[in-house]
């Protein structure tokens, strides 16, 4: 897929989180861990924003997770999006013990088909060359 | 009930003593943002007695980058202090205790807060925010998914608190009928048509679970306050309005770090407003909250202490918010039906202030003597809290 074809705002992967984007490229999720609160943190810096301590390090997350909770959009703020209401994001739990946000896939955009709490696992989708996004559609029995 | 301002702390040297919105509020594609600061500001000064020569701090946000120097400038003044603290809709709020604390450290004796915006008028001059630096974590970690606006971020939380709670869209739809009712007891207010709740229940989704009228307007309007100390407000024209009691705080900025997504940050600024003032929350007379959405109200209200954690909905059930309700809620029409230009905390002061000077005509709450105020900003991230009255 080439850049321009994608429509959509695309991230700029910054230094202190390069190694989540190297991630999603490999279709893995990283995530960040205090060595001192032996807890994973959300989003990626170089210290723990817990503790202020700076024993860090990357541990790939499996995937798994549920839905704390969802919106579901109609209208779009970005023209790129304009193709794609109605679209879900939602926050998700990871088994790691971060929330992060994200959009929900695979999944009917309708309140009836989507539930907090709802088991949801990672998937990756590569819009460009360069960046792969992770998001989450429902798990698999 | 009569206040006791000796409870107050520090705070109990300080009055408001003028406010006002600007001349014209709503849809005026006419006027730009600076013309709404000067024209409350004046207004604001004349409601007070004073003039532009009096004011020697200036309190601002919105008005572009470094907007206290391009509202002082606009208005020709050189305040020797200066604060455009810009956390959102609660901006407004906060700055009067900001002003109260430099006031009472005798730094300033007359305080000028000003609000304008543009909202509405904005789309049609293509005035665009500025762009956010790509490494932040925002543009990292949120736009790629498409946020959805104010909208987007306060339908998770909603959505939370309906899970979490049972809040249902007939009971936020309450909130928005009930401050109908109030809008069209108010001559100023853009929406004055008669509302049910059948009509916010079969208005389009925004983003669910909010409706359109669900949702704030957007809209034109500037609006000030003037702040002095207890021993110049004896010149005012007007009898001052006392600050009792004030708290702020701030929790989170992206949604995936905000602590709790059912509550807000009054939960700290309202028990130490609420403290600082000595008062309880049966003694408020009228309350003044942020309704960017219906949820934003109802759960202010849980947060604030008006009702424990999950009762909101049976809270404001019954129109019990409503003119002629026994707890009197955004009494000037709120966000969702009298104004609503981008950061709406100003309207909640202006409202406030005039509810305890018996100035509010057909919508007048009886007997008002103290208010509790909380504006929200961000995405529920920051809000100021302040205790209000009068003698």
């Amino acid at each position: 897929m080439s850049d321009q074809k994608y429509p959509k705002p695309l991230p700029t992967p910054s230094p202190e989180a390069q190694r989540f984007w190297e991630g999603t490229k490999k279709h893995e999720l990283w995530i960040p861990y205090c060595r001192s609160c032996e807890k994973s943190y959300w989003y990626p810096r170089d210290f723990c924003p817990q503790c202020g301590g700076r024993d860090v390090e990357w541990r790939r997350s499996g995937g798994k997770g549920r839905v704390h909770t969802f919106a579901i959009h109609y209208r779009a703020f970005h023209p790129g999006w304009t193709d794609e209401v109605p679209y879900v994001t939602a926050l998700i739990d990871l088994d790691d013990g971060v929330r992060i946000f994200s959009n929900l896939v695979e999944v009917e955009a309708d309140p009836k088909a989507i539930r907090c709490e709802m088991p949801v696992e990672v998937v990756f989708e590569d819009v460009t060359d360069e960046i792969t996004l992770a998001k989450f559609r429902p798990a698999s029995a | 009930m009569t206040p006791d301002r000796e409870k107050a702390g520090w705070l109990k040297r300080i009055a408001i003593v003028g406010a006002d919105e600007s001349d014209e509020i709503g849809m005026v594609p006419h006027k730009g943002v600076l013309q709404h600061h000067s024209e409350a500001a004046l207004n604001a000064l004349d409601d007070a007695g004073l003039s532009l020569a009096d004011v020697d701090g200036l309190f601002t946000a919105g008005a572009g980058f470094a907007a206290t120097l391009q509202v002082a400038e606009y208005l020709g003044i050189q305040p020797r202090y200066t604060d455009s603290t810009s956390v959102g809709g609660s901006s407004f709020v906060m700055h009067v205790e900001h002003a109260a604390a430099a006031i009472s450290a005798g730094l300033i004796d007359v305080a000028l807060i000003t609000h304008g915006e543009t909202g509405y008028s904005n789309r049609f001059r293509k005035v665009s925010r500025a762009a956010m630096d790509p490494w932040f974590p925002a543009a990292q970690f949120e736009m790629p998914y498409h946020v959805g606006g104010p909208p987007g971020t306060y339908a998770l939380a909603c959505m939370r608190h309906m899970h979490q709670y049972g809040t249902t869209h007939e009971q936020l739809a309450e909130i928005a009928v009930a401050t109908r009712k109030w809008a069209m007891l108010n001559p100023k207010a853009l929406m004055r048509d008669p509302l049910t709740i059948d009509d916010v229940l079969s208005s389009r989704w925004i983003t669910y679970p909010f409706h359109l009228l669900d949702c704030c307007l957007v809209t034109d309007a500037g609006g000030a306050i003037v702040l002095t100390s207890v021993e110049r407000a004896k010149d005012c024209k007007k009898k001052p309005v006392w600050v009792l009691g004030s708290g702020e705080a701030h929790t989170h900025w992206t949604l995936a770090n905000m602590p709790d997504l059912t509550t807000t940050p009054a939960s700290i600024s309202g028990p130490r407003a609420f403290e600082m003032a000595g008062v309880r929350h049966d003694e408020i007379d009228v309350v003044e909250v942020y309704d960017s959405f219906t949820y934003t109200a109802l759960v202010t209200l849980e947060a604030l202490g008006f009702c424990k954690p999950g009762e909101g909905g049976a809270f404001v059930s019954g129109q019990r918010t409503a003119p002629g309700g026994d707890f009197p809620l955004n009494t000037n029409g709120g966000g969702l039906s009298y104004t609503h230009p981008g950061m709406y905390g100003m309207f909640l002061l202006i409202e406030a202030i005039r509810q305890l000077r018996g100035e509010c005509g057909e919508r007048q709450v009886a007997d008002a003597k103290l208010a509790c105020v909380n504006g929200t900003g961000g995405a529920l991230s920051s809000t100021g809290t302040l205790i209000l009255g009068v003698d």
